[in-house]
C-alpha cells in the first residue's frame, strides 16, 4: 500500500456516562465503566500525539464529555496544539461558569443535540425529564459568550414530521448551522428500527422541508441533511472511508476506525497506552482491513463508484449480510439490497412498538 | 424573519465593498505543516482554500474593507483594483453565507 495519507479528525469519546437514555444512542450495547476511563495524562499525550499525526480537529465527545471534570484541561491542550475543538454536548448539567471557562481555555465550537422542537416530546424520546429545557439554557449561554453553535437533531419516525418546527426551534436558539440526521442503524438504533424507521412520504416530506428551509434562511441557517439509507440506491460513504480521515479513540483508549467497528468481530484492536498513535492509523490490522480497495469483492471491486462510496458502512454490511467485507446491503448492487425494502415494509406497516430507551451505566451518576 | 432568543430578528450578512471582514468565531485559519497548505478550520468542516482566497482571509482582520483588501492585492499582484473587488466579494459573500465571515 502507498504511503497512508494523514487523518484530519480524532473522535475522543471522553467517556460513557450520560444522563440521556436515547433510544438510537451509537455507543456500543456493552458501555465501558467509568474506571476503565483514561486518565487526564492519558487523554493530554493522545491529544500531543494526534497534533503531531496531522489531525486536524477533534471532537470531545461520550457519552456525555462535561461529566470529565478535566474537559477544560484538554480543551486548553487543544487549543495549544493548533487543534480544532469541538464539544459534542446533550447539554444537561453545564452551568453557564463552566461552558465560560471551556470558551476561555479556546473551544472553537458547540454542537448540543436536541430530541425534538417541544419538551414533551423531546424529554420523552431522551428518556429524561428536564433535559429539553437544559439544552434552551446552554444554548442561550452559549449565545452569550459568542461561542459557534450546531445544533443537532436526530429524526425519525417519531419526530420527523416535526422538522419545521425543529428548524425554526434551532433559529431560536442561536444556531448558525443545523444538522438533521437520520438515525443510523447500529447497536440500540438496530433494537428500535421498526419503531423509529421513518416511512417513505415522510422521507421525501423532510427533503422538501430542508430544501425550501435552506433557500428562506440563506445565509442564516446552513443545514446539513443526512439521509436515510434505508431508502437509498447507493450506500453512504461511511467515515468518509475506511481509516482515510477519522480516529475514533473510545473511553478506554481502544483506537477504532469508526464508532461502531467493534460489532466486527474478525478485527482487533489496539489501545492508545500501548501503541503509538500513528503506529495505529498507518499499520494495524483494524485500520488497514478495509482501506482503500484492495480488500473488496464484486460486485464493489469493479464499480466505478469505489472511490466514491468506499462501498459503504462496514458494520452495517457486517450487521444484516454477517460479513463485513461484502457491499453494504443499501446498495442496489449489492445482492441482499432486496431485504431491506422488505424490512422498511414490514416496521412502517405496523403501528410501532414501544421505544426501548438505551439502558445506561449501572451505577451512574457518579459525576 | 428568523428570530434570536432575545427577540430581535437575525438576517443574512450582505456584504459591500465598505464592510470590514473577519473571520467568525468557529472559523479559524491556519497553516498545516503536515499537509504544507493553508487550511481553513470550520464546524465540521476542514477546507484547503485556493492560494489567492488565502491571499484574501488572511487580509480579513475586521479593520481593513474590502475595498481596501482589493486595493492592496492590486499592488501586490500588480491588477485592477476594480477587477480584485469584482472578484474577491462573492468568495467573501459564499464564506459569510455558510458563516465562517462576519462585518
Amino acid at each position: 500500500m502507498t504511503a497512508v495519507p494523514a487523518p484530519i479528525g480524532l473522535l475522543a469519546e471522553l467517556t460513557h456516562r450520560c444522563p440521556l437514555q436515547c433510544p438510537y444512542c451509537s455507543n456500543p450495547i456493552a458501555l465501558e465503566p467509568p474506571r476503565a476511563e483514561l486518565s487526564t495524562t492519558q487523554w493530554l499525550d493522545v491529544l500531543d500525539q494526534a497534533a503531531g499525526l496531522g489531525i486536524c480537529q477533534v471532537h470531545l465527545s461520550g457519552g456525555e464529555p462535561t461529566v470529565r471534570r478535566d474537559l477544560e484541561q484538554l480543551v486548553a491542550s487543544a487549543a495549544r496544539l493548533g487543534l480544532y475543538s469541538n464539544l459534542i454536548t446533550s447539554g444537561f448539567g453545564v452551568k453557564r461558569e463552566r461552558l465560560a471557562a471551556l470558551a476561555s481555555a479556546g473551544l472553537d465550537h458547540v454542537q448540543i443535540s436536541i430530541q425534538d422542537a417541544t419538551a414533551r416530546s423531546g424529554d420523552r424520546i431522551a428518556g429524561a425529564s428536564g433535559a429539553h429545557a437544559r439544552k434552551v439554557e446552554l444554548a442561550g449561554f452559549a449565545q452569550e459568550l459568542g461561542l459557534a453553535l450546531t445544533i443537532n437533531a436526530p429524526v425519525h419516525r417519531q419526530n420527523i414530521d416535526h422538522l419545521e418546527d425543529i428548524i425554526e426551534f434551532a433559529l431560536a436558539l442561536g444556531a448558525r448551522r443545523l444538522e438533521v440526521a437520520n438515525v443510523q442503524y447500529y447497536g440500540w438504533a438496530l433494537k428500535n428500527r421498526a419503531t423509529l424507521l421513518p416511512t417513505r412520504d415522510q422521507v421525501a416530506s423532510s427533503v422538501i422541508v430542508v430544501e425550501q428551509a435552506r433557500e428562506r434562511f440563506k445565509g442564516v441557517l446552513n443545514i446539513d441533511y443526512v439521509a436515510p439509507d434505508y431508502y437509498a440506491s447507493r450506500p453512504k460513504a461511511c467515515m468518509g472511508g475506511w481509516g482515510r480521515g477519522v480516529i475514533n479513540v473510545t473511553p478506554s483508549g481502544k483506537a477504532l476506525p469508526c464508532h461502531a467497528a467493534e460489532t466486527i468481530p474478525s478485527l482487533s484492536f489496539e489501545n492508545v497506552t500501548l501503541r503509538p498513535l500513528r503506529e495505529i492509523w498507518t499499520n494495524s490490522q483494524s485500520f488497514n482491513a478495509f482501506r482503500g480497495t484492495g480488500w473488496m469483492r464484486e460486485p464493489c471491486r469493479t464499480c466505478e463508484l469505489r472511490e466514491v462510496d468506499w462501498g459503504g458502512c462496514r458494520c452495517q454490511a457486517m450487521a444484516i449480510t454477517g460479513d463485513a467485507a461484502n457491499t453494504d446491503p443499501m446498495c442496489a448492487k449489492s445482492p441482499r439490497h432486496g431485504e431491506i425494502a422488505l424490512t422498511v415494509a414490514a416496521a412502517v406497516d405496523k403501528p410501532p412498538p414501544d421505544l426501548v430507551p438505551r439502558r445506561p451505566l449501572a451505577g451512574r451518576g457518579r459525576s | 424573519m428568523a428570530s434570536r432568543s432575545d427577540g430581535r430578528p437575525r438576517s443574512r450578512l450582505v456584504l459591500a465593498a465598505v464592510s470590514r471582514p473577519a473571520l467568525a468565531r468557529g472559523a479559524r485559519l491556519r497553516f498545516d505543516d503536515t499537509r504544507r497548505c493553508w487550511i481553513m478550520l470550520a464546524p465540521e468542516k476542514v477546507l484547503t482554500p485556493s492560494a489567492s482566497a488565502v491571499a484574501v482571509l488572511r487580509l480579513c482582520d475586521g479593520r481593513v474593507t474590502i475595498a481596501g483588501i482589493a486595493g492592496i492585492l492590486a499592488e501586490e499582484f500588480d491588477a485592477p483594483q476594480g477587477a480584485i473587488l469584482v472578484d474577491i466579494l462573492p468568495v467573501l459573500q459564499d464564506l459569510a453565507d455558510k458563516g465562517y465571515i462576519t462585518a
